[in-house]
């Protein structure tokens, strides 16, 4: 399974095997990884699973679609990389993916 | 309470009181946890009931809110399949239903609401269906087949929800709601008009205004009886009229209740020691002048666990959100933030059709609420409006030319 590092804003860093079809946002919440609320639980309702995607990985997990910016707009401290990571799905590809979190998620 | 907190009893396992256990121990709270669950699973979303699970998309694995071992790992003790029967307030225990007693220093009760039951005969025939658990969800999929015939009593969100996830499994769909207009209780009627047409574009037919008097069959449901003497045939029945808070051990124990368990805005009850959250219960609310409010919705349930935490721990509490909500049904998203009952102002941004468009609710110049189809701008600038305390002009609102994250930019306070 593809493993994914979650970093906290103190910089904590948690790495998990998340399961291909999953959601980025997905891997972090079932295994209670603080930073991340996911309040809606990946229904693009909430907005509270915002994330920045390490540079080096933004080409593979893409841009936000027009939904997620239009809520991505709303959040706070956004950065160029930032996505909810509810709209990212876990793919074999994403193997070694780093994502940050924001200082809050509200 | 004066002494410190060492045992917390949480009765009821949804997302209330696992969010609880969980950000009890967030907040660094090192004492016995113990969940108090009636149903199998350890705690789950319920929106995807109705949308992505009753669908199909979903399995159950992914409505877990956490992983099954998640709980373990942060020492929390889920007690699943089994039944809080009685709390003893003098002495501090909890009664299960093995006969045991769960001390506690403080409790928190997440007994959630129950679907109210259609007081008709024929309510309990094979295919007669409720769409409250998991587990309804998984019997009312054993009887899905493409061209069965569903007739879904009421029209509120789950109805509608699970009407146009049965369209989308190709069953024939027929909605009966005692209201003239779908989604009453919750909408305007402009936004119940948006959503009335597009199920009836989708193939949905609608009976408005119609009382269920019956529902028959010999072995197995047939049809539901109107009280205009029409029937309805149908190969299986939702019911989805609405629910109750569940707060019987609350009365029982003498607790004080109307529509809910009456709380502040701590989540206290009136027994210091005892706290409800999440659909059971029924707080003040800021943003609404304090008005008591029984909320069911997730948002609800993880802000009602947040204080319930933050009050035992005494930490500082949570920033609060203004209620907000959720409907997906076919490609629309609706998004709801605010309450919007006492509203005498609508203003529209944009015509209600499938590019979207927000129906604002004001009460004189206060933006009380708002509902957004497709519109997730919308829905984010008017909760940050309404939790701001700020309001706009309504021809502002009105000019699709003005960005939406412009315009709340540029809001005033209330006057």
């Amino acid at each position: 399974m593809p493993k994914i590092t979650y970093i906290e804003h103190n910089g904590k860093e948690h790495t998990i095997e998340a399961a291909v079809g999953q959601t980025v946002m997905e891997g972090a919440v079932k295994h209670a990884i603080p930073g991340i609320d996911a309040d809606c639980g990946g229904a693009c309702a909430c907005a509270t699973c915002h994330v920045y995607v390490d540079p080096a990985w933004a080409d593979k997990t893409g841009k936000p679609g027009g939904m997620e910016q239009s809520m991505l707009d709303f959040a706070n401290d956004v950065e160029p990389t930032s996505r909810l990571s509810c709209q990212i799905k876990v793919t074999a590809e994403l193997d070694g993916l780093v994502v940050r979190m924001p200082p809050s998620q509200h | 309470m004066t002494q410190a907190v060492e045992r917390v009893v949480i009765i009821g396992a949804g997302q209330a009181g696992g969010e609880a256990a969980l950000r009890l121990r967030a907040g660094g709270f090192e004492g016995a946890v113990t969940v108090i669950g009636e149903e199998p699973l350890p705690p789950y979303q319920r929106p995807p009931l109705s949308k992505k699970y009753l669908s199909g998309e979903w399995d159950q694995d992914r409505l877990l809110l956490r992983d099954r071992e998640a709980y373990a790992q942060e020492k929390l003790v889920l007690r699943l399949g089994a039944a809080a029967t009685a709390i003893d307030r003098a002495a501090k225990t909890v009664r299960t239903d093995d006969g045991q007693d769960i001390a506690y220093d403080a409790l928190i009760l997440a007994t959630g609401s129950r679907a109210r039951a259609l007081p008709v005969p024929g309510a309990d025939l094979p295919g007669v269906f409720r769409l409250r658990t998991a587990a309804d969800v998984d019997a009312i999929r054993a009887w899905i087949r493409p061209r069965a015939r569903l007739a879904v009593i009421g029209a509120g969100y789950i109805g509608l929800e699970a009407a146009a996830v049965a369209r989308g499994l190709g069953l024939e769909v027929a909605v009966i709601e005692a209201a003239p207009r779908p989604l009453s209780r919750v909408t305007s009627p402009e936004v119940s008009a948006f959503f009335l047409e597009r199920h009836t574009a989708e193939g949905v037919t609608f009976a408005l205004s119609a009382q269920a008097a019956f529902i028959a069959g010999d072995h197995h449901v047939e049809s539901v009886g109107l009280k205009d003497g029409s029937e309805v045939a149908a190969d299986l029945v939702l019911v989805g009229v609405g629910v109750l808070p569940e707060m019987g051990l609350a009365q029982a124990a003498g607790l004080k209740t109307e529509d809910g368990i009456l709380t502040d805005a701590d989540t206290r009850t009136s027994d210091p020691a005892i706290f409800a959250i999440g659909d059971c219960a029924r707080r003040p609310i800021s943003f609404y002048g304090g008005r008591l409010c029984r909320l069911e919705s997730v948002h609800n349930a993880i802000e009602g666990a947040k204080l319930a935490a933050a009050a035992i721990l005494k930490a500082s509490p949570p920033a609060l959100e203004a209620p907000w909500f959720w409907s997906d049904q076919y490609d629309l998203k609706l998004q709801i933030a605010g309450l919007f009952q006492g509203y005498d102002r609508l203003v529209l941004r944009g015509e209600p059709g499938p590019q979207g468009f927000a129906a604002f609710y004001f009460a004189g110049d206060k933006l009380i609420a708002v509902d957004a189809v497709n519109r997730p701008a919308e829905f984010l600038g008017a909760k940050q409006l309404i939790q701001r305390g700020q309001t706009v002009a309504f021809e502002r609102l009105q000019d699709m030319s003005v960005p939406m994250k412009e315009i709340v930019a540029q809001a005033r306070p209330l006057s």
